[in-house]
């Protein structure tokens, strides 16, 4: 299985975020497209859009189910990856890179503290697997 | 976001290949209380593979029926809504087990294995359900016998399926017509061959002793390896049943939908006789329908799924049955109930896709044909 980048924080729900200054860029994990299969339609916010932590800010489809996914932390949208709405199966090549969905401007720093390490998300999806 | 795991649960039924798709890596799901591969390599290339070469399915959920007796035809004639009496020895129909009120007990796919004798292959989840009601029913003098447990059933389906499968086989299967079947031996096994499936493409459906799963499943996938034969799960054959407008039952079709309102009229003999739901089916006839399924396409980027609504002019007239994105047509398609105002070929309408609307077109069906 494809290591999780250690520079970014993770939510059970298998979102990342890679903190870069004030801003991050949030996405999901190569995990979730996985157990989700081929990724057909990606669904953003607008630029300027607000969602609190946990909120759903888009949709991910593959050709059998829909997902939501979940702002890690609260911010406004600074940002939408315009190349993963056009090639939705970037999320499965490249999930952790090429295919980032949202920038957003983290409102609340300590807010990042709720979220999973690396090696403690490792240890989540392992767990999770056995069960 | 939230992302389902494999089944695990101890209490599922499992096929006699449960082995084969764990050792593949497929991903299982609990499809109707039976633990089935939903994919392999991926449902987008199972698809294709399906439509461009050939694919293997383990289909033994599915359920089969023996119905025997001097009276066999009468029961059959009774329970189902085509015209079974029109069917020769080794010849295959589809056909609806109906309620009293016309609606679905199930579809079923009726084999005539002779005379007093028939087949019928009916859908897993529905197999005990279709059993009692036919058993009900049986005031003929016939003999009803669940034999699912029996058989193990693949699907060999593709352009390249006859010929992956005549390498297994003395029984010449270019002899073999859709829609009709014979009996013969796969690798030295005792099969019923029958020249039938759920994808839209040419191919086989085998029945056999559950004993010998794994051994053909591996001497087809050998066969089959120069021709690029894939494992396909339940995930293809679902977006490949859809391009080829099949219904599903508990989606298209199920007791609250009438024969003539899944557009089956096909299936619907009122000329034959008496059967279950048939006053009812003929007053309808006569009366026309309000309501009947159709075929669409999305126009606007959004994919229809099971239960979105159907908006014209901003008024919700109709529901969405089964939607997907559409593998080889490379469009998002759907099914759906709509007035039968509304249902005419090239109207507009919209579907309510979470907190906007998107446009869609209803289209001739089915969306896809293969060429013969």
């Amino acid at each position: 299985m494809t290591k999780n980048p250690e520079d970014c924080m993770y939510t059970k729900e298998h979102e990342w975020i890679r903190v870069n200054g004030k801003t991050g860029t949030v996405g999901i994990t190569h995990y979730a497209q996985k157990q989700l299969g081929d990724i057909v339609f990606v669904e953003l916010p607008k630029v300027g859009d607000h969602f609190d932590t946990n909120e759903s800010f888009g949709t991910v489809e593959s050709v059998k189910a829909v997902s939501e996914i979940y702002c890690p932390v609260a911010g406004d949208v600074t940002e939408i990856n315009e190349a993963v709405v056009n090639s939705p199966e970037l999320l499965n090549s490249d999930p952790h890179g090429d295919a980032w969905l949202i920038e957003i401007k983290i409102q609340n720093p300590p807010d990042l503290e709720e979220l999973m390490s690396a090696e403690a998300y490792d240890e989540y999806i392992h767990d999770e697997a056995a069960e | 976001m939230t992302v389902s795991t494999a089944a695990e649960s101890q209490a599922l039924k499992k096929t006699a290949l449960n082995k084969v798709h764990h050792s593949l890596k497929a991903k299982m799901v609990d499809f109707g209380g039976w633990e089935m591969p939903v994919e392999y390599s991926g449902i987008v290339n199972e698809h294709l593979k399906v439509r461009t070469a050939v694919g293997l399915f383990d289909v033994s959920h599915m359920g089969e029926i023996d119905i025997r007796g001097k009276e066999a035809l009468a029961l059959v004639q009774q329970v189902t809504s085509n015209d079974a009496s029109k069917l020769a020895d080794g010849q295959i129909q589809y056909s609806g087990l109906t309620t009293y009120e016309g609606t679905f007990v199930d579809d079923v796919l009726v084999h005539r294995i002779g005379p007093d004798h028939y087949f019928l292959c009916v859908n897993a989840s529905n197999s005990d359900k279709d059993f009692a009601w036919i058993v009900k029913n049986n005031r003929f003098d016939a003999e009803v016998r669940n034999l699912s447990p029996e058989y193990t059933q693949l699907a060999i389906q593709g352009p390249r399926a006859l010929s992956v499968l005549q390498r297994l086989t003395s029984t010449d299967l270019s002899a073999i017509k859709y829609y009709w079947f014979t009996y013969g031996k796969v690798e030295g096994v005792d099969a019923m061959i029958a020249r039938t499936g759920y994808t839209g493409e040419d191919g086989f459906e085998i029945y056999f002793t559950p004993d010998e799963s794994e051994r053909l499943w591996n001497r087809i996938m050998e066969a089959g390896a120069s021709d690029g034969i894939t494992p396909t799960g339940l995930g293809a054959r679902n977006t490949l049943r859809l391009e080829a407008k099949m219904a599903l039952y508990g989606h298209e079709i199920d007791d609250t939908t009438t024969v003539l309102e899944a557009d089956l009229g096909w299936i619907c003999k009122l000329q034959k006789g008496d059967f279950n739901g048939r006053d009812i089916l003929l007053k309808q006839k006569q009366v026309g329908v309000k309501r009947i399924l159709v075929g669409i396409e999305m126009i606007e980027p959004g994919i229809a799924r099971e239960h979105y609504p159907v908006l014209f002019k901003g008024q919700t007239v109709g529901q969405v049955t089964s939607g997907s994105p559409a593998p080889f047509l490379k469009k998002n398609i759907g099914l759906a109930y709509v007035p039968v105002d509304h249902s005419a070929i090239g109207n507009e309408v919209q579907i309510q896709i979470r907190n906007r609307q998107a446009l869609a077109r209803i289209v001739a069906t089915p969306f896809y044909k293969r060429t013969k």
